[in-house]
């Protein structure tokens, strides 16, 4: 990568951003009823890994990434089991939850371990691609790019503009009131996290089977699952400036490997580390947003990347709703 | 107990309940391994001939359970105050930079022993200052101590590459296995035929009675477990929430970062990338799986010892991944709160 070209760093930010925008925005609508999934690191990680071996069994693809958003749905199950229908604390279970996703990847991927597996073929889009500029950046892609691009309309679209949305933010704001409006809030935070689980899974295998082929043990995409969490904060819960930051995040991630070639006196591994923490101590900034006042310039541009999370976030649900 | 903990009752007789999560995990496993055409028994004796069996295997689980145990003695604090310091790797990795930084000083200026008492005292130091700093995130930054942790975990990972790659690389190449081994005279040293270092031993079961004590018996413990379990109650006793937090992370992460100095000083002589080993997070499960209590952590963090330890051997024996451990340990916190949750539901229903 020694000569820059703009159109080939857009397209490798929209690769590298889309298995955070499947994890973010599966994890926007868990959190937007109310129900924080934790183990996001080690549910990814188990989609990867279930992804990679479930293609090379099957030699399919499709059953591939089916199989790592079950993974994923499963392990979010075990968080509506013991989190939601049990009652205890979300944050112990999706901590738990982290590291036995983590541990049992490792472990059920151990005889895959730097195998050659499937990987998905890049499937150009006919005419679309010949577009100058956006032909290369948008249309030509593998499969789970385009879904991650297509899912976020369609996410926005199902929280905003339907009933289930509708519900489904009703309950992260006040179950109570959902429950005597006839709305089950259990059965809806249940169905909210088993298909915030399922898309989060999906984001494993769209490492796992495209854009960091191969399974070992590092996989290499540690840490990914921490930083999703972190973007729905930075988002403030909409899924479009979560997606802002997913490819904000992807950028900070490719400027790492374009800077170790700039600044070649400095160890490589030190650029493959900076985006994490960057990306986090922006969360700063959409604290100082929330307290900003708007009149000023500065609090405007800020008060952009500031919203309130669900009221009911991380709460467990009142005692006389069963 | 803090607000989050509210729902983890506590059991008649937490042994049995111990041994109960525990069997049912194994059995559960088990059952997964054969399913898996693996045997179940052959990979238990491993894990214990790998742990228990002989004085050299046992003292090195010890060597483990010394970080293992300071750390989760910390994260007791942090707990009991209501906060999730997930920051605690960091914390033992920021102390371990600043006990190397004196470890590696020459000529001495003090005579070895005291030398290396205050490189220890130096990794406390760093450890602390790194947990106030994810303190001061969470009060001034608007950064919840997760997140602020996990950070500052990725900046500490940084700078012990940076240092072990740039100005503290070895003689002649610079290499991810360390920097130079430091002067004999500063280890602190293993008798014939142990695998750890009594000093070590002593220091953290000092330390643990000394926060039983403390957590316990004393105002400060008091004023930790009001600030967590009722924050308004606590501020109309003129306690000042933010210092009483601040504090309890300081502690947390100069107890994780004395264990950090004490890897290096004690157990490989020099500054590793991987000097934490993950046992802060392990840490973390540990005080999960005890309830939240003093009692049982360094119990729990000695079974978990012998998993590391016995799991090291698994993948040269049996070729199965070391991580095998990680899996029995998550999920024994896991039916821990299953069970907690079911025995929550039986009590409310009745």
């Amino acid at each position: 990568m020694t000569d820059f070209s703009l159109v080939s760093f857009i397209t490798a930010v929209v690769v590298m951003a889309a298995p955070l925008i499947l994890a973010a925005l599966g994890e926007t609508i868990t959190e937007k009823a109310g129900v924080v999934n934790l183990s996001l690191d080690g549910t990814i990680l188990l989609g990867a890994m279930a992804g990679f071996v479930a293609s090379s069994l099957s030699g399919s693809l499709f059953l591939g990434f089916l199989s790592a958003g079950l993974a994923g749905s499963l392990a979010a199950g075990v968080l509506a089991l013991i989190g939601i229908r049990l009652r205890q604390s979300q944050v112990a279970v999706g901590f738990a939850l982290t590291f036995l996703c983590r541990d049992l990847a490792y472990f059920f991927g151990n005889p895959f371990a730097r195998l050659k597996g499937e990987q998905l073929p890049i499937i150009p889009i006919p005419l679309l691609e010949e577009i100058p500029f956006f032909g290369q950046i948008l249309f030509s892609h593998t499969a789970v790019i385009y879904a991650s691009i297509l899912a976020i309309p369609c996410c926005h679209y199902f929280l905003y503009r339907t009933r289930y949305g509708l519900n489904l933010r009703a309950v992260g704001e006040n179950p109570a009131a959902c429950w005597a409006r006839g709305i089950n809030p259990l059965r809806i935070q249940i169905q909210a996290t088993l298909l915030g689980g399922f898309l989060v899974g999906t984001a494993g295998a769209a490492y796992s089977l495209a854009v960091k082929p191969g399974w070992g043990h590092p996989q290499g995409c540690e840490g990914i699952g921490w930083i999703c969490l972190a973007l729905v904060i930075f988002g403030s819960w909409n899924p479009l400036r979560v997606v802002f930051g997913a490819y904000f995040f992807g950028m900070l991630q490719l400027l790492g490997i374009y800077c170790q070639d700039v600044f070649p006196s400095l160890p490589a591994q030190i650029f493959q580390v900076a985006p994490f923490p960057l990306m986090i101590f922006t969360l700063i900034f959409v604290h100082l947003g929330r307290r900003q006042p708007l009149q000023s310039r500065l609090g405007r541009i800020l008060h952009m990347f500031s919203g309130k999370p669900p009221q009911w976030l991380t709460r467990t649900l009142p005692d006389n709703i069963y | 107990m803090p607000q989050f903990l509210h729902r983890s009752i506590q059991w008649h007789s937490p042994l049995l309940r111990l041994f109960l999560i525990v069997l049912s995990v194994l059995v559960v496993l088990s059952g997964l391994l054969m399913l898996l055409r693996m045997s179940p028994l052959q990979i238990g004796y491993a894990l214990v001939s790998g742990s228990v069996l002989s004085w050299s295997k046992f003292s090195y689980t010890l060597s483990i359970w010394v970080p293992l145990l300071l750390c989760s003695c910390g994260l007791l604090y942090t707990f009991r105050i209501g906060l999730w310091n997930i920051g605690i790797e960091g914390q033992m990795i920021f102390g371990a930079i600043c006990a190397t930084m004196l470890l590696r000083l020459e000529p001495f200026a003090f005579p070895p022993q005291l030398h290396t008492s205050l490189s220890i005292l130096a990794g406390f130091a760093g450890g602390a200052i790194w947990g106030v700093a994810a303190g001061l995130l969470r009060r001034f930054g608007g950064v919840n101590e997760i997140f602020g942790g996990l950070g500052l975990n990725f900046v500490a990972q940084g700078l012990i590459l940076w240092l072990i790659l740039g100005p503290w690389k070895r003689n002649g190449i610079a290499s991810m296995s360390g920097t130079d081994l430091f002067d004999r005279q500063l280890w602190l040293v293993n008798p014939k035929g142990w695998q750890v270092a009594p000093a070590s031993l002593a220091l953290a079961a000092a330390i643990y009675l000394i926060s039983a004590f403390l957590l316990s018996y004393t105002r400060l413990g008091l004023q930790i477990r009001a600030c967590g379990q009722s924050p308004d109650a606590a501020r109309l006793y003129k306690i000042d929430g933010t210092k009483i937090s601040l504090l309890a992370i300081a502690i947390c992460g100069g107890i994780a970062g004395l264990a950090g100095s004490l890897q290096t000083a004690a157990v490989y002589h020099r500054l590793l990338p991987a000097i934490s080993s993950g046992y802060g997070y392990l840490g973390l499960l540990v005080v999960m799986l005890g309830g939240y209590r003093v009692g049982p952590v360094p119990f729990i963090a000695l079974l978990f010892s012998c998993l590391v330890a016995g799991s090291i051997q698994l993948p040269i024996v049996l070729h199965i991944d070391s991580s095998l451990s990680g899996v029995i340990q998550g999920g024994c916190v896991l039916i821990a709160l299953l069970f907690n949750g079911l025995h929550a539901k039986r009590r409310s229903a009745s």
